[in-house]
């Protein structure tokens, strides 16, 4: 059976499944149920400095975006970090770590921009005996407007100064979690790790507005009639993190001190063992969850350990470590795709229920690439001298597996005219008046030009 | 002596009885399946509805919470949108055809979602239509069933003064007097016959019998443009000779059950004898079972496969204890005193094609024999006629766009021969012969101007 635990940026772990500093994790009932679920970690609910507790709105702090059967696939929130009093935050993260030694403790924190706040609040911290730190970088409402969460995270130039005056006032590692809400999520990273992070957590909250109430004419959910922007979770934001994650997994000035880079852990939309091996796969040696356990309850961590571990044990991976980061290398830039490799839809007839789905697809809004009548007769077949292997089809297929993309190892494509199995990248590509390698490109060129 | 009594069961266990069968969906529910269609292109089900109906768009509406304009799609195609929801053997049809059925034995439930969107507009009290600017041109449809109705209503849209003439004191026909209870509950039947009268431009005549009060020689000099649209006037024999007390006509049966307001009321035998294999026959046991009665048997001729009832109307009749009885066929009547005391019956098989009876007979004893054979149309009622109507296999003959022989006179429905006796087919006759009737009334208008 495969190993599970973690050691990320020195704190252990007997799994990599961690909740994420949210709700779930606001107070020692809930993180206490949550180890007894088996839950490897938690990052502590966001503790503020000292003084008046955050007040919260008493209107609705959650929307979300429903599938059709009500599945939860995209949910935004507004409620702002821990509005408990610090003292009792810190003794129930004591009493919890002491008894539950073998599960990772980490503190989210968030207090104003100046070093002794930070100071201040990390010596506060220490006392707990937690197992690290997370900085706050990321919420994207109310604190932000307070020059806090996100404010701070969205200037590299802050990150920097905060997690360097962080590295400085504890021995704790410390994890800066990181707000998408910016142009090039390269920046902040980059700032984390010269300003001494032991690791990067992304991605936090999304700005998001989940509807407008066409009734009330005003955002959904409102509070007394008026709406305001929140942070968005869930499925819907996997694929912009796990963008984020590849960006900073792939970018040399990320991937400093150790050869396989600045320790990640992946938050965003993971609900399964599968969602959370992606995250590895780009690098990330620990995950976060919070919305699929504020849907389903802690229990989802049984799934999540045991698929990591029989899809572990079925490819031969012993530790995580043994796939981590395996595909961070394949993702690349666009101009260096391969514009010579071909592929071509293919149909499986067997499995086809007939639904026409991917002629009209293609037939209105692509290449016109697959038939609706052979002979006369209901049937959905792939034109080959038409199909450009853009994968639409498949992807509005209903049948999985059903339409596949099939690629052509030999001969001719009979939509270019050009033989298979050569290798181009625009870089080298005829067409690209600034080809590195005009001679090649001519070579080509040749073939090339006749189709016109 | 016969056991045959009224009330068997008391008046709350009636009202679980006759109460709806499938209930409608609740929002949430109808949105689930909704979203479950696929929106095919071309789609087979639209293919497979008699009349047409755009399914996957309706169905999309309803997914996108527009069951208003969902009932629209619907009601543009089907006036009688909301009773083919109900009673159409969409097994056979729509969804028979669904992909999901194809692939996965699980179509898309249309039926349901057409009954989700039509009663959202009738509970919102939407009406879509009004009657079309005046033609000066005046129809007579004989039949106030799903036919005449159907028609009646594509007409005044259109512009036509349209005159209803209907035997019955009340409009809807077998919609309203041939359906069983439990699928057309909360007078649903009548609300749609208000929703196609509010229209406008629509006058029904009660009492009026073709070939008693009126004749069709009589409309088509009154008249510009006749449609018959009268159903099937009488029900097959049994061919048994003298029928004893007890000998009941399922299609009377189920028109009293449906407008008895107390169902207590209605007398029904401790052991009933159902004769058919037909939607009839499954709507009479069923609804015996429901009164009360302890043992039903349908006793059909031939195989399961061959039951006009469909697969999941046979399967309704059985979860309610009927049992279905193939290969059998009754070959006399018992009676004591005049009254039913059972029925032989004979296996039956096939050679050469041909349905025989073995010899070997059953004696079933039983207090009630409903007839359900099947119904027949009655030449008399268009005798006036004479050799103007050309009949075939003893039903009215029509062409493409419901047209008889004689000029001037369209027919549908249940009178017209080759069709599948189904309330959607019948709904698709009106309006195809309202749109015929139409063309030719416009076209003749058009000559007289020249």
């Amino acid at each position: 059976m495969a190993d599970l635990s973690v050691n990320f940026a020195g704190i252990r772990a007997p799994n990599p499944f961690w909740l994420a500093s949210a709700p779930p994790t606001d107070k020692e009932y809930n993180v206490v149920r949550a180890f007894k679920a088996g839950w490897g970690g938690v990052v502590w609910k966001t503790l503020g400095e000292e003084g008046p507790p955050i007040v919260n709105v008493s209107g609705p702090r959650y929307g979300a975006m429903h599938a059709s059967d009500r599945r939860v696939i995209g949910f935004n929130n507004i409620e702002l970090i821990t509005d408990r009093p610090l003292q009792v935050n810190l003794e129930e993260i004591k009493r919890v770590k002491k008894e539950w030694p073998d599960r990772a403790m980490v503190v989210s924190l968030m207090v104003p921009c100046d070093e002794e706040s930070w100071k201040k609040i990390l010596q506060r911290v220490e006392w707990t005996e937690c197992d690290g730190v997370e900085l706050n970088f990321g919420c994207p409402h109310g604190m932000s407007e307070r020059g806090m969460g996100a404010a701070v995270g969205q200037v590299p130039e802050y990150v920097e100064m905060v997690t360097r005056w962080c590295k400085q006032h504890t021995r704790m590692p410390v994890i800066v979690k990181l707000t998408p809400n910016v142009g090039n999520i390269l920046r902040p990273a980059e700032a984390a790790v010269k300003g001494g992070a032991d690791a990067v957590s992304l991605i936090n909250t999304v700005n998001s507005m989940m509807g407008v109430d066409l009734d009330a004419m005003s955002p959904w959910p409102h509070v007394g009639g008026k709406g305001t922007h929140g942070g968005m979770c869930g499925p819907v934001v996997k694929p912009i993190a796990l963008n984020m994650v590849a960006e900073i997994a792939r970018t040399p000035a990320t991937r400093t001190p150790a050869t396989r880079g600045i320790a990640m852990s992946g938050i965003g939309g993971i609900e399964s063992w599968k969602d959370a091996a992606e995250y590895m796969a780009l690098g990330c040696g620990t995950v976060q969850v919070c919305t699929a356990a504020m849907v389903y309850g802690f229990k989802i961590v049984e799934e999540m350990k045991a698929g990591l571990s029989d899809w572990m044990d079925t490819k031969g991976y012993r530790t995580i470590e043994d796939f981590r980061g395996m595909a961070a290398p394949k993702v690349t830039d666009w101009q260096h795709l391969n514009l010579d490799y071909v592929v071509k839809a293919h149909i499986d007839q067997d499995l086809c229920i007939s639904c026409g789905r991917c002629h009209i697809a293609c037939e209105d809004t692509s290449h016109q690439a697959i038939t609706n009548l052979v002979n006369g007769v209901r049937r959905f077949e792939v034109i080959e001298e038409e199909c450009v292997g853009c994968n639409l089809c498949a992807v509005v297929c209903p049948v999985e597996n059903c339409i596949t993309m099939v690629e052509m190892t030999e001969g001719v494509d009979p939509r270019t005219g050009i033989a298979v199995g050569g290798h181009r990248t625009w870089m080298e590509h005829p067409n690209n008046p600034m080809a590195r390698n005009p001679q090649a490109a001519g070579v080509a060129g040749t073939v090339a030009e006749p189709a016109e | 002596m016969p056991d045959i009594k009224a009330g068997r069961l008391d008046g709350g266990s009636l009202s679980d009885n006759f109460s709806d069968m499938l209930p409608g969906f609740a929002r949430n529910e109808a949105r689930v399946a909704a979203e479950r269609c696929l929106f095919c292109h071309d789609a087979p089900c639209v293919k497979a509805c008699p009349t047409s109906i755009d399914i996957p768009l309706f169905i999309r509406q309803i997914a996108a919470q527009n069951p208003i304009g969902a009932a629209r799609t619907i009601l543009d195609q089907n006036i009688m949108g909301a009773m083919c929801a109900r009673v159409c053997p969409t097994e056979n049809l729509c969804e028979g055809v669904c992909v999901r059925e194809v692939s996965e034995g699980k179509a898309i439930e249309i039926g349901r979602l057409q009954r989700y969107a039509t009663d959202a507009a009738f509970d919102a009290g939407r009406q879509f239509y009004s009657a079309g600017a005046s033609t000066g041109r005046s129809v007579a449809v004989v039949g106030a069933g799903p036919a005449g109705l159907a028609c009646a209503h594509k007409l005044a849209t259109l512009g036509h003064a349209v005159t209803v003439f209907e035997a019955r004191d009340k409009a809807g026909g077998l919609n309203e007097f041939g359906i069983a209870a439990y699928k057309a509950t909360h007078d649903i039947a009548q609300r749609e016959v208000d929703y196609i009268m509010a229209v406008g431009n629509i006058t029904i005549e009660h009492g009026k019998r073709l070939g008693r009060d009126i004749t069709v020689a009589g409309l088509r000099r009154e008249f510009d443009a006749v449609f018959l649209a009268m159903g099937l006037g009488e029900t097959n024999d049994l061919g048994l000779g003298d029928e004893p007390a007890g000998v009941l006509d399922a299609v009377d049966y189920i028109a009293a059950l449906r407008q008895a307001p107390d169902k207590a009321a209605l007398p029904v035998g401790r052991r009933v004898v159902v004769i058919g294999g037909g939607m009839t026959a499954i709507d009479i046991a069923t609804q015996t079972r429901k009164l009360g009665a302890a043992e039903v048997t349908i006793v059909y001729r031939r195989g399961k496969e061959q039951m006009s009832a469909s697969p999941y109307e046979q399967d309704v009749a059985q979860t309610h204890g009927v049992t279905i009885r193939h290969w059998m066929r009754p070959v006399r009547l018992h009676a004591q005193a005049g009254a039913l005391s059972g029925v032989d019956l004979e296996y039956t098989r096939l050679e050469e094609g041909k349905l025989v009876g073995t010899g070997e007979i059953v004696t079933m004893p039983c207090d009630q024999v409903f007839k359900a054979i099947g119904q027949v149309f009655v030449p008399a009622d268009i005798a006036d006629a004479g050799a103007g109507i050309t009949m075939q296999s003893g039903r009215i003959l029509i062409d493409a766009e419901r047209r008889t022989s004689w000029a001037g006179v369209w027919a549908g429905g249940d009178c017209v021969a080759g069709g599948q006796d189904l309330t959607v087919t019948a709904v698709e006759d009106g309006k195809q012969a309202a749109l015929s009737i139409d063309r030719t009334l416009r076209g003749t208008a058009a000559q007289a101007a020249e």
